[in-house]
């Protein structure tokens, strides 16, 4: 495969992007939902 | 109580109430002018060319109003908030619609201004020689130019008076969407001046885009200005 | 006051189901776009970046019509539907992150396929802009103010942003249209697309609309979880303030 290189590096960019952006939301998730209890999430 | 005001006397006073209050403060005069001046000498520095600057004229003109529309639509909202008039003229059952008509007008009237004597300075500095047919086409392009630069500029500033951290942020919201004008004005004055090589005659499709793009900025702003400047 | 079970985070079934469902179709669109479909006749490999660039930049521009659509919504109720807000403000979210990743990898595949990874086209110069307007929206939706304000605030850059799509790329073509210079770069986006790479494309977009909802869901539980934290220590703060001064007595 010629430029291998920037065809993988698209790959990882985007799958890349996506998995940092889903750890810092749901991290921020956790966080904040220990201060909320539970009945009050619309969600649930 | 008396009836508030229909929208086009509002829009009416509205605009003469800022054209006045600049005659006496002369801001824009004394201060954005000279700024767009002293921008235009610094462009000569920046590219050391006669011949390219001749050529970058146009392009350098409308980039000069476009600073200069910054600086003037903040200062259009600063007169606003400093005595709470906006508020006022809300209480008071003022259409909004009439407000922003009102003050993207007199903002329109101040860069037409601007326009015209950055356009005499370039002709000076930059030493053109425009042919004679073009100036149909360089005032009713300046003239849509500038009314889709002030409807704009009306509607962001509007939006970001009051709040901290306006500074910043109006050049941001701004210059993104006033792309459309900067490259339909520089198009067609390059055409007016006979700068970029091109006929006078194709200019005339870049007014068309201005002007579209002047009413469509007008629409937005006269449905949205209302909510946007709401408490 | 506390719970002996740990509390209960963003996530449902509902987005449980829908995250997997998006990291299989993910891995499937690795394996096909990278290994099983074929090379292109006229790009060679290159096309291969398309299978990841077309669903980023298609991811986009949903994510900016949602927020549209959101945005007009709080105008018409003039703010007063925090739902519909958090909604538009968590796709605007998820659109710059996809509109950073459509441009960095389109400008790779550029670098093959034209030899520079700029070129003064239509469709990337709006994308640009588009993308510098929508992070203008973001800073827009943290200014201060009261929840509805902002609302209404933000509704009306996320209606003069989208109304400006059309404005940009009308103006950008026109322009190079009229300025067109030497066609060394001719190679367009468009390519001879045969089963396997339309089916790969297809599966691409497919998991991408996936992980749109998804992510939608969970920031905007995450935006409502924020807002009821700050509403929960404006509470307590007049709680104890209530608590320090006596009834009735001055301070």
């Amino acid at each position: 495969m010629e430029s291998i290189e920037f065809i993988i590096g698209s790959y990882l960019l985007t799958f890349g992007a996506i998995a940092v952006v889903a750890a810092r939301m749901l991290r921020r998730a956790r966080s904040l939902s220990h201060r909320v209890p539970d009945e009050e999430k619309y969600w649930l | 109580m008396s009836t508030p005001p229909g929208i086009v006397a509002t829009a009416r006073m509205i605009a003469a109430r800022d054209l006045r209050i600049e005659w006496r403060a002369r801001v824009v005069m004394n201060q954005v002018i000279p700024f767009a001046a002293v921008t235009m000498v610094l462009f000569a520095f920046a590219v050391d060319d006669t011949g390219a600057l001749g050529r970058l004229a146009p392009g350098l003109v409308w980039l000069t109003v476009m600073f200069s529309l910054l600086l003037c639509a903040q200062r259009a909202f600063a007169i606003e908030s400093a005595d709470g008039a906006l508020e006022a003229l809300r209480v008071a059952g003022v259409d909004p619609v009439g407000i922003f008509l009102g003050k993207a007008a007199a903002l329109a009237v101040q860069l037409l201004a601007l326009a015209v004597v950055m356009v005499l300075a370039a002709l000076i500095l930059y030493d053109l020689d425009p042919p004679a047919g073009g100036v149909v086409l360089l005032v009713t392009s300046a003239i849509c130019a500038t009314c889709a630069l002030a409807a704009t500029g009306t509607i962001y500033a509007g939006l970001a008076a009051g709040v901290s951290g306006r500074e910043t942020l109006l050049p941001l919201l701004v210059v993104p969407v006033v792309s459309p004008v900067l490259i339909g004005a520089t198009r067609a004055v390059e055409a007016a001046l006979g700068t970029g090589g091109t006929a006078v005659a194709d200019g005339w499709p870049w007014v068309g885009l201005l002007a579209v793009v002047a009413v469509a900025s007008a629409v937005v702003g006269a449905l949205t200005f209302g909510s946007a400047i709401r408490d | 006051m506390t719970t002996p079970t740990t509390p209960r985070s963003t996530g449902t079934r509902a987005t449980r189901v829908i995250g997997t469902a998006a990291i299989v179709m993910s891995a499937w669109l690795t394996l096909f776009g990278l290994v099983l479909s074929p090379a292109d006749v006229a790009q060679g490999d290159a096309v291969r970046i398309m299978y990841v660039h077309v669903p980023s930049v298609w991811l986009a521009y949903l994510a900016f019509i949602v927020t549209a659509i959101c945005s007009v919504w709080v105008l018409v109720a003039r703010g007063r539907v925090p739902g519909v807000d958090r909604v538009a403000g968590a796709s605007a979210e998820i659109g710059v992150v996809f509109m950073a990743v459509t441009l960095v990898s389109g400008m790779l595949w550029g670098r093959i396929t034209w030899g520079v990874y700029w070129q003064w086209d239509a469709r990337l110069t709006t994308t640009a802009l588009l993308f510098i307007t929508y992070i203008g929206y973001l800073a827009v939706r943290g200014l201060d103010g009261s929840p509805e304000q902002r609302a209404r605030r933000s509704a009306v850059v996320g209606v003069v942003a989208v109304a400006e799509i059309p404005l940009v790329h009308w103006s950008v073509r026109l322009w190079r249209s009229l300025h067109q210079e030497a066609t060394v770069l001719d190679t367009d986006l468009d390519v001879d697309i045969d089963g396997l790479m339309l089916f790969t494309l297809f599966v691409g977009v497919i998991a991408f609309t996936l992980w749109f909802v998804w992510f939608v869901l969970h920031r905007a539980r995450v935006m409502a979880l924020a807002a009821l934290v700050e509403e929960r220590s404006l509470d307590e703060a007049l709680a104890e303030r209530a608590a320090e001064v006596p009834a009735g007595g001055q301070n």
